[in-house]
């Protein structure tokens, strides 16, 4: 089992560092940092001077292996955009990201868990195949496109909800939370609903798909010959053997949630780590651009050795088969 | 914690004051990069840099000079080279410190040191002097008749608190530390300070003892400033009421504002022209097909290009009427302006194609166009459009757009041979645009000129521009230079941008062609 854990650990690290470095050779192809820093005014002199400083003249490999040696230490440099430490920045960024990306996840589980029930238990219903058929439109929209239009429902024509931020923010000191206030949660609902839309519908398809292939099987059958009642045979039986699947869908999805609200932040003006990354590409602000990176691929690593070391623990084979040595 | 129970008191005090508080909620497309009056030299930054700091001398709504922190200034009897300034007195600072001269000198000595990014305005200055409490003398190399017109975005910052905050230094990005007044504030201005997150909101509440009070409306009270990228975003955060102002409206998006009951949309000319460059000084270019030969470099083809596209069109068409049509690389404010030369572009396809036969590329050629894609309103659609226009005469482009941080450094590292610009000229003279766009490339200027462009009498004339007291002689020269830019058809002007601001009808106010709001000129009904 220890042998197992290091040599997965040890693994990760290598994808870490591989995932660095090929951001790295990416970054001169978005643009040159220094004619975003430096005004329109600025002499050829300023430009190679600012480069020098800022290690820019120096190859890929010296420059991510600067930033490693930096990082280790905690210090991921300064903003080129903000002149703030980037490590501030994304403490202050991070809670609303992961704000978001909770009340998403929890609406696609949840709506997506109880519409796939639904569409398997009344497959033929009229009600259950228009949801189907809402659920392409939900799959097959872009996220800006769905945000924009809700804006434009919810903010514009009803005035219900605001269309941007995050409205008031509760500081805890180490954390910025929009759930104790009214208009915290009026704001979270568009962003929250568009960015968790998509997966909902991945969910609730999962779910019908899973739904109706158990309802099939012989012991559903036999409990209904037995004279069950339907909505325990629904509820207990088949809904118990739908779940395995969906959980695990479900971890890997919230990497995706955090990774994707990149889009909807922009829409929503939502103040997040994905909106900070975007304004970070345009100005070539390669301090956030590295640590945002290595931040989400660190969060990928981390959950696939979670997901990982929990097979393990669950299912026993793998550890047979280990310890017989084929 | 005590600090902010003080600070929202005096707030209190503030509002209960003053009769009318009116708050403003403002939004824009970008932030303020820093709170440093001297690290960047970038339109958002400036625009709330205004608000709190203050320079000697600014432009009003308008584009006028105005007083501010200096009442006049001349240039110093018996000798040119000096500048004396006499400043505004009992201005105070925002924590009660006085604005004394020697203010005045550690400002411009600190904008003018390697890590300030104001510091080319400032190349000719050679000492700041203060002879008194309230006088100032700016000496340079050599007589400087604009010299007032690089001081509007110079702010002024108080000595004593910069020193008490160890921030005399202007911050170096790559040093690793961050400095005090990057998120720290003490200026003269109309507004203080309140609160900020960068990239989500900035407040802003009136200062009481400012010292125009009475002389401006000063009728905001609060400003809560919120940058929105998404321009749909923005548009329907004013049509629902969320904001009352905001600059950056989307061309497709005016009507819209316009038609909706209680708000209004209000439009001027910029302080921006668009144009294309071209590569003019290679013996032959890489982005096109012709072997052994640059055409760009022969003016007929030049002349053939600029009457091929047609700017009415892309005025109606892809600006849905927001653009002025131009002929020269220069705003209609700017000293050397004139409407003649403005007016000098038309589209004529068959005098484009003769001139194109006399060159000898009546069959054409294929070029590359490189465009930005995130800088100007429209700019990937202008060029889109331009591409059509030049097949007419045979020109066969190949676009080529990209954001603003790809495409800059190819102008500047002479990697395109035809490309698109922008230019504001803050200093309101031609001597600017010379300077950068004209002049031969090199250390001290051209360093946006892209077009291979070098004429060694040109240089002289431009060169001799900085030190020129006699206006009627500079300004002749400032013609003659023009003449042979125009002549040449070193750029192909397209149109002067138009600014858009949508503000709900309570908003009084006109934009400003620099599309900086400041705020203190603001009447709300």
């Amino acid at each position: 089992m220890l042998a197992y854990m290091i040599r997965r650990v040890f693994q990760s690290v290598i994808v870490l560092l591989v995932v660095g470095l090929v951001a790295f050779s990416m970054f001169r192809f978005v643009g040159d940092p220094v004619d975003n820093m430096l005004g329109q005014e600025r002499t050829q002199a300023d430009i190679e001077r600012l480069r020098e400083q800022l290690g820019l003249d120096e190859n890929f490999v010296v420059q991510y292996w600067r930033f490693l040696e930096q990082a280790v230490q905690g210090n991921f440099g300064l903003s080129y955009r903000q002149g703030r430490p980037v490590a501030d920045i994304l403490v202050e960024r991070l809670p609303a990201t992961l704000e978001l990306a909770l009340v998403s996840g929890l609406i696609a589980l949840i709506g997506g868990i109880a519409l796939g029930i639904f569409t398997a238990i009344r497959k033929r219903g009229i009600a259950a195949n228009l949801i189907m058929t809402g659920s392409l439109i939900g799959v097959s929209l872009p996220t800006f496109l769905i945000g924009i239009v809700l804006i434009y429902v919810f903010s514009v024509e009803l005035g219900w909800l605001p269309s941007f931020g995050r409205g008031e923010v509760t500081d805890l000191g180490w954390w910025t939370t929009g759930f104790l206030t009214v208009s915290g949660l009026k704001a979270l609902i568009l962003p929250a609903i568009t960015l968790g839309l998509y997966q909902m519908t991945l969910i609730m398809r999962l779910v019908r798909t899973e739904m109706l292939e158990v309802l099939r099987m012989d012991y559903i059958r036999f409990a209904r010959a037995r004279g069950i009642r339907q909505r325990s045979i629904h509820f207990r039986h088949a809904l118990k053997n739908t779940l395995v699947p969906v959980i695990t869908i479900t971890g890997l999805q919230l990497g995706s949630i955090i990774a994707f609200a990149i889009i909807t932040e922009t829409v929503f003006q939502w103040p997040g780590v994905g909106l900070l990354f975007i304004n970070a590409v345009q100005f070539v602000d390669i301090p956030v651009m590295a640590a945002y990176l290595m931040m989400i691929s660190v969060m990928f690593v981390g959950i696939n050795l979670i997901v990982d070391m929990l097979y393990f623990a669950i299912d026993p084979r793998l550890r047979v088969d280990r310890k017989g040595g084929h | 914690m005590k600090k902010t129970i003080l600070l929202t008191a005096a707030l209190l005090a503030s509002t209960a004051l003053s009769a009318s508080a009116e708050t403003l909620r403002w939004a824009r497309a970008g932030d303020s990069l820093t709170l440093d009056p001297h690290a960047q030299n970038e339109g958002p930054t400036h625009t709330l840099a205004h608000q709190i700091y203050e320079p000697l001398i600014i432009r009003d709504m308008t584009g006028a000079f105005q007083a501010a922190l200096a009442t006049d200034w001349a240039p110093k009897e018996g000798d040119p080279n000096v500048w004396v300034f006499n400043l505004r007195q009992g201005v105070t600072y925002h924590d009660g410190a006085d604005f004394t001269a020697e203010d005045v000198v550690f400002s411009i000595n600190r904008a003018k040191t390697e890590d300030s990014d104001m510091k080319e305005l400032l190349t000719s200055i050679v000492d700041v002097v203060a002879v008194d409490d309230y006088t100032v003398e700016i000496v340079t190399d050599g007589p400087n008749p604009i010299l007032p017109s690089n001081l509007t975005n110079l702010f002024m910052m108080d000595k004593t608190w910069a020193e008490a905050n160890n921030t005399v230094e202007v911050q170096d990005v790559e040093g690793g530390e961050m400095t005090f007044a990057t998120t720290n504030t003490n200026g003269t201005g109309p507004y203080k300070l309140v609160s900020r997150e960068p990239d989500v909101r900035t407040v802003l509440a009136a200062n009481d003892a400012y010292w125009g009070v009475g002389e401006f409306p000063l009728e905001v009270s609060e400003i809560i400033y919120t940058p929105i990228q998404n321009a749909a975003t923005r548009v329907a955060a004013l049509l629902s009421g969320e904001v009352d102002f905001i600059q950056d409206v989307p061309v497709q998006d005016l009507g819209r504002v316009a038609n909706t009951d209680g708000l209004v949309v209000k439009t001027a000319p910029q302080n921006r022209v668009i144009f294309f460059g071209l590569n003019m000084g290679s013996a032959d270019i890489v982005n096109d097909d012709v072997e052994g030969a640059n055409p760009l470099a022969d003016v007929r083809v030049r002349q053939a290009m600029s009457m091929a596209i047609n700017r009415d069109a892309i005025k109606q068409v892809v600006m849905r009427g927001q653009s002025q049509p131009a002929g020269m690389i220069a705003p209609p404010f700017v000293n050397g302006w004139t409407a003649e030369m403005d007016g000098s572009t038309q589209t004529d396809i068959d005098a484009a194609k003769a001139l194109m036969a006399d060159a000898g590329y009546a069959d054409g050629f294929s070029i590359q166009l490189d465009c930005p894609n995130d800088r100007y309103i429209n700019d990937e659609a202008i060029c889109q459009a331009t591409v059509g226009m030049l097949a007419q005469i045979g020109i066969t482009v190949n676009l080529d757009a990209k954001p603003k941080a790809q495409h800059f450094p190819l102008i500047t590292n002479d990697q395109t041979d035809f490309y698109m610009l922008g230019w504001g000229v803050p200093t309101y003279d031609s001597e600017y645009i010379f300077n950068f766009l004209v002049h031969t490339r090199g250390e001290e200027r051209g360093s946006w000129n892209g077009t291979g462009y070098s004429n060694a009498d040109v240089d002289a004339m431009i060169q001799s521009l900085a030190s020129e007291t006699d206006l009627d002689v500079r300004n002749a020269t400032i013609q003659s230079i023009w003449d042979e830019v125009q002549a040449e058809t070193m750029y192909i002007p397209i149109h002067h941008q138009v600014l858009n601001w949508g503000m709900t009808d309570a908003v009084g106010i006109d934009v400003s062609p620099e599309d900086d709001p400041k705020f203190k000129f603001f009447s709300m009904n």
